[in-house]
């Protein structure tokens, strides 16, 4: 039970933990260049907090990840082992150690963009759609992470009997 | 980069809002077009430096636009300064040195020449002031070696008279190789922090630092001509860095004459541009083509970010937007306006 079941955890655990990691790494990169620049071109204070949103949106893919993994430990049956669950305790792991790697750069990514857009914007107002296109691109990257990682746990469940038609599908 | 931002990214930002503030070419051209000091100031108010003037009492004089204008620069500084951490606030205390050493050579000549503290305090640049404590020590020192030994020692710059000076050199020898010998000493010790910092910093600080040097190497050539300083003494006040050591310092300290010091710094092709640019236009001198390369590479130091060369960069050019507004504002007040140049700064 406990080796089946460790990775997963882990993997779950390393998810949450390194997508808040990317954001706030982030956060703190694009914090202080818009409170540094906010000083004396005030019109950045309201426009540039969408860059904290996007680095935001990198926790919360690393949340709706580790919930749908919670939801494949429902049906774990510790006193008949069966393959699959080997099988889903590695694909766990995987895709949240994956998940969370990629939202780590991603965060990293978004806040150093956002950090030089919003001391771009402050002195050149015709800069900021631009960059924060950049951003979006950046923000793309966690998001990469966490489709691969959904479709990868979505497929392997706790508990489940191994069958010859369960093989064939794992 | 990816750490720089937790302790330095507001003051980055900062500066950068400082930075914007800095008068543009649109701005220098109404100022040229001034009748008056006056007029300078109205046109002055309506940029970033706003009613600094206001309780000046007429009529104004270029000396008070000076000291305004240096006493905002020094406001903003100490600002930034008292946010700053390691090995940020290090760095702005390198950038406080130059102006402390010229402070030193000046109290020193002045203590020679028997002037009084209070004269000498006035006189002294606000950027390179030192804490109270050391400044007690003034009152008592009679002569050179005191004032070494009871305030000079205290400063922050005693290493730099460790390194080559003793107490009977500082007696016998000219205030101007003193001042040389102490830049060198900074100059070295500023390079060797900016190397250890490493990143965008010294990507920025290294060319700035070069040219500094070298230009140091190239004006105490060109003014030595005709003194009585000996080759071997020359030699020993250029800073070991910069583009021209270590073999165009062997060949500098040979020199005997302008051309030929052009001849020897013509393989670099940026100082071969700055020496051209002075020959070529007969009002300007070779010091205002120094200034402008300097211009050049500080306005450079704006694209980098996560360094710490923008707050350099930044005390640089305000010095030279002080320069430009000061000597506008002295043509104004001649009456020889045609004489108003500037070095374009944005």
């Amino acid at each position: 039970y406990q080796r089946r079941v460790r990775g997963a955890g882990v993997g779950m655990g390393l998810c949450m933990s390194l997508s808040v990691l990317g954001a706030s790494w982030g956060i703190w990169t694009v914090g202080t260049s818009i409170l540094g620049a906010g000083v004396k071109a005030p019109r950045i204070r309201a426009k540039h907090i969408v860059s904290v949103v996007f680095c935001e949106a990198v926790a919360i893919y690393g949340i709706i990840m580790a919930i749908l993994m919670r939801q494949r430990w429902e049906r774990i049956d510790d006193l008949h082992p069966n393959r699959s669950d080997y099988l889903a305790g590695y694909v766990l792991f995987a895709g949240g150690l994956g998940a969370g790697l990629c939202n780590i750069f991603s965060g990293v990514c978004v806040g150093v963009a956002g950090s030089s857009a919003a001391l771009g914007d402050a002195q050149n107002p015709k800069l900021f759609v631009r960059l924060i296109v950049v951003e979006i691109f950046g923000s793309a990257l966690g998001l990469f992470g966490i489709i691969v990682g959904i479709v990868a746990i979505t497929g392997v469940e706790f508990g489940t009997k191994v069958t010859h038609h369960n093989m064939m599908m794992t | 980069m990816l750490s720089m931002n937790v302790e330095f990214g507001f003051l980055e930002g900062l500066v950068r809002g400082y930075k914007s503030e800095i008068l543009k070419t649109t701005d220098y051209a109404n100022l040229l077009q001034c009748d008056s000091l006056e007029d300078v100031k109205l046109h002055l108010s309506s940029t970033g430096y706003g009613d600094f003037l206001a309780n000046e009492q007429p009529p104004l004089r270029t000396t008070t636009i000076r000291e305004h204008m240096t006493q905002k620069l020094v406001d903003e500084l100490h600002f930034m300064r008292v946010q700053a951490v390691e090995p940020l606030k290090q760095f702005f205390e390198y950038i406080r040195y130059s102006y402390m050493i010229d402070n030193i050579v000046l109290i020193i000549s002045g203590t020679l020449h028997e002037r009084s503290v209070q004269d000498l305090l006035q006189q002294c640049h606000p950027l390179g002031m030192f804490d109270s404590v050391a400044m007690a020590g003034l009152t008592i020192a009679k002569s050179i070696s005191e004032v070494y030994r009871f305030v000079l020692v205290d400063t922050p710059l005693a290493p730099y008279f460790q390194d080559c000076l003793s107490e009977e050199d500082l007696d016998e020898l000219n205030v101007e190789i003193i001042r040389s010998t102490l830049y060198r000493a900074y100059l070295e010790d500023f390079n060797r922090f900016c190397e250890k910092i490493g990143g965008s910093t010294w990507d920025i600080m290294q060319p700035i630092l070069e040219f500094e040097a070298d230009r140091r190497a190239i004006n105490i050539t060109i003014n030595s001509f005709g003194t009585e300083l000996s080759k071997d003494d020359r030699a020993r006040l250029y800073p070991r860095l910069g583009k021209l050591y270590p073999e165009g310092h062997a060949a500098l300290a040979r020199a005997d004459s302008q051309q030929q010091v052009r001849t020897i710094v013509d393989v670099h092709m940026q100082y071969r541009r700055v020496f051209a640019s002075a020959a070529n236009d007969p009002n300007k001198t070779l010091e205002d083509a120094f200034f402008e390369h300097e211009v050049y590479l500080n306005k450079d130091a704006f694209n980098a970010q996560f360094g710490f060369g923008v707050f350099y960069a930044f005390v640089k050019l305000k010095e030279q937007e002080i320069r430009n507004i000061v000597w506008i504002a002295e043509t104004i007040a001649m009456g020889a306006r045609n004489k108003a140049t500037y070095i374009a700064l944005f």
